[in-house]
């Protein structure tokens, strides 16, 4: 497809249906393109979306002093376009959930927060909200201080209603939010019949800690400490896509060098997250031999990044215009050396995971996201790479410094945990060879461009691939170049629903395998 | 099967020992000889992420790597509060995890302890006090021990340990 093609096919399905959008703007949110849309057809642009093949990727609304805008970020062959379109206050603005399964929740979470209705949603239930604050109130409204003074205790939300069946033999088993372990909280409802999972479904936003509404008035160093804290295993990818979107807003562009030390870091993080995984994966089946390889292997990465970063998570490295701390030109060997003997390594421990019969048991044809089904939730990462949808930034859209690598992506169809946790172990491989190339490239110069925030309203999007998949952040500045809205869209948005699909007829105690093996952000998901 | 055993054996020779990591050691015979006297060997840890970025967690599971397999020194975490003789808290306390987590601390025999283990769960760290945190642990149930760091390293997570004991 050409560069333009994603637009072409929008706006022809567009006038196929005899929906007119505004001229498109390939200027103000770059590297996407802007398409204005009226309210009213909010729907059915989407629906135009929906034929063209685009895919759903992110909503978020901002508060403007009557009334909202609300954008809808699509993709379609590595091309981004934003649906724009301004909402009056008394307007509902017409439901994208009933033609992108993606929509649902965050169409709840606008309205949670911000009080926009959604004309013909599907589910009309709270989703970011329990009782932490009355249903009249939307907190991220700017007449919301951020911290009300008339708080009293918030109770259990015990009156969230969850889908039902009736039958004989149907329990109803109810988990969380604390859950048995070292993990975040959440909670899950299974309807099961004997061992069998009829239904699951999830309940999430308990680690809601009001990061968008924390944001407004920050400066662009304390915006990019509180995306560092979106999630902390992303904290490299989010930070990244904070300051990304920091840059664009204002134009302000890191050095080279900076370009290539975020990608180090990145790499690092996609890595070590995803041997932990493999490993807790292993350890959910009964295979504890690989827990401990790899949770070895992990401390390693996590003592080399306190060594070479400072910090064990290379956490606050990432800041706005560059990085904060260069690679010591002495260290460069030795990290080739040490990723060089990483990827022997891995791949040896791979090859004897691959040897064992009860492992290949108990990881294939468990926990099955079919591709039919992951296209139609638009999953992203290695969730979307093990069921038919190999898209990755770094190829598909690469920004500076991967428009300088060729990135491979692997992918398969099977869409079980076995293929994830194969899609984890290959991109190790992958991102291995591209360390080693960074380290090789790495250019000289300095790793910070002085930062001043122009005092006029900006705004950018930042788009960065993050070990779980595509990270979008949005943020405008005042005209102070103060923050006044920001919203990260983790990837756990698009693939927490696709653990619901596939723990349909799986056993119960396959539950916590099957979640590891998407493990979803709690954190980045409730916000 | 054989072609695992040996293989098993052979990645046996990959895995190196423990290094010697003096300090863990150190810490963690410290952390041993306390458990011992006061616990009878065994102290359990029920942890409860209230709000934490998930930074946090990755520090705390270190904990059971094999570098500091914290197990070796009679600690050990639990599934369970009515199993537990510590809480170890991490997050500025959400207010939608603020029940969740007075049940725990509820359900958690006396004599218990409270561990706030993170800045966030000290002094409510990059979140504070809002309309949908409670900042500090302490603003929620009561705490006996603070362990500072975003994240405290799995170090100083057992030297936070320690200095519970020494109260």
């Amino acid at each position: 497809m050409s560069r333009s093609s994603a637009l072409q096919s929008l706006l022809e399905a567009c006038a196929l249906i005899g929906v007119q959008t505004g001229p498109p703007d390939p200027r103000s949110l770059v590297p996407a393109t802007v398409v204005p849309v009226e309210a009213g057809d909010w729907a059915r642009v989407a629906e135009a979306a929906k034929s063209a093949g685009l895919r759903w990727s992110a909503l978020w609304v901002d508060p403007l002093e009557a009334g909202f805008e609300a954008f809808c970020l699509l993709e379609g062959d590595g091309q981004y376009l934003v649906l724009r379109t301004l909402v009056a206050l008394d307007q509902a603005l017409p439901s994208h959930a009933g033609i992108h399964a993606a929509a649902d929740r965050p169409e709840r979470h606008a309205h949670d927060l911000l009080g926009i209705i959604f004309a013909n949603a599907p589910d009309g239930r709270r989703w970011t909200r329990h009782q932490a604050w009355p249903e009249t109130r939307f907190p991220l409204l700017p007449e919301h201080p951020l911290r009300p003074e008339d708080q009293a205790a918030s109770v259990a939300d015990s009156s969230y209603v969850f889908a039902a069946a009736q039958g004989a033999g149907v329990v109803e088993i109810p988990v969380g939010p604390i859950h048995a372990g070292i993990i975040e909280p959440g909670h899950f409802r299974f309807l099961a019949v004997g061992e069998t999972v009829l239904n699951l479904e999830q309940h999430l936003g308990y680690v809601h800690k009001g990061i968008e509404k924390l944001a407004v008035g920050r400066n662009a160093d304390g915006l990019a400490r509180l995306a560092a804290r979106v999630s902390g295993d992303s904290t490299v990818a989010h930070s990244w896509a904070a300051c990304q979107a920091l840059e664009r807003a204002t134009g302000i562009e890191p050095p080279p060098r900076a370009l290539w030390l975020r990608a180090i870091l990145a790499e690092r993080e996609r890595i070590a997250n995803h041997i932990g995984d493999i490993g807790a994966i292993c350890n959910d089946v009964g295979f504890s031999f690989a827990q401990y390889q790899f949770s070895r292997l992990r401390e390693q990465l996590a003592r080399d990044n306190l060594d070479a970063f400072g910090h064990r998570l290379m956490m606050d490295q990432v800041v706005p215009g560059g990085v904060t701390r260069d690679i010591d030109p002495d260290r460069i060997v030795p990290m080739i050396a040490q990723a060089d003997a990483l990827a022997r390594e891995v791949r040896q421990l791979i090859a004897l995971l691959e040897d064992s019969e009860s492992l290949e048991d108990r990881l294939m044809a468990t926990g099955r996201l079919t591709p039919e089904q992951a296209l139609m939730l638009g999953v992203v990462g290695y969730v979307g790479r093990a069921s038919g949808l190999a898209f990755d930034l770094r190829r598909d859209a690469p920004y500076p410094p991967y428009d300088q690598f060729e990135v491979t992506v692997p992918s398969y169809r099977a869409g079980d945990v076995a293929a994830r946790a194969r899609i984890r172990a290959e991109e190790i491989d992958v991102s291995l060879r591209l360390l080693l190339k960074l380290l090789q490239s790495l250019p000289t110069g300095p790793i910070r461009t002085p930062w001043s925030t122009p005092a006029r309203p900006a705004e950018g999007l930042g788009m960065i691939d993050g070990w779980r998949g595509e990270i979008i952040t949005y943020v405008r500045l005042d005209d102070q170049g103060r923050v006044a809205r920001f919203f990260p869209r983790d990837p756990s948005w698009l693939n927490w629903p696709a653990l619901e699909l596939m723990m349909q007829g799986n056993i119960v105690p396959d539950f916590p395998v099957c979640n590891k093996s998407v493990n979803g952000s709690y954190s980045g998901h409730d916000l | 099967m054989l072609r695992i055993l040996i293989k098993s054996i052979r990645t046996g020779v990959v895995t190196e020992p423990p290094p010697h990591d003096s300090e863990t050691e150190r810490l963690g015979i410290e952390v041993k000889r306390q458990i011992d006297r006061r616990f009878h060997g065994a102290l359990a840890i029920r942890h409860v992420d209230a709000g934490s970025c998930n930074g946090c967690e990755l520090e705390i599971h270190a904990l059971n790597n094999p570098y500091y397999d914290v197990e070796r020194f009679g600690v050990h975490f639990v599934a369970s509060p009515r199993h537990a003789d510590l809480l170890l808290v991490t997050g500025p306390v959400s207010r939608h995890m603020e029940a969740a987590l007075r049940r725990a601390w509820e359900a958690t025999p006396n004599p218990r302890w409270v561990i706030a283990a993170g800045s966030c769960a000290c002094d409510g760290g990059e979140f504070g006090i809002s309309y949908a945190s409670c900042g500090a642990v302490e603003n929620v149930i009561p705490v006996d021990v603070r362990i500072p760091g975003c994240p405290p390293t799995p170090t100083v997570l057992l030297q936070g340990l320690l200095a519970a004991f020494e109260r």
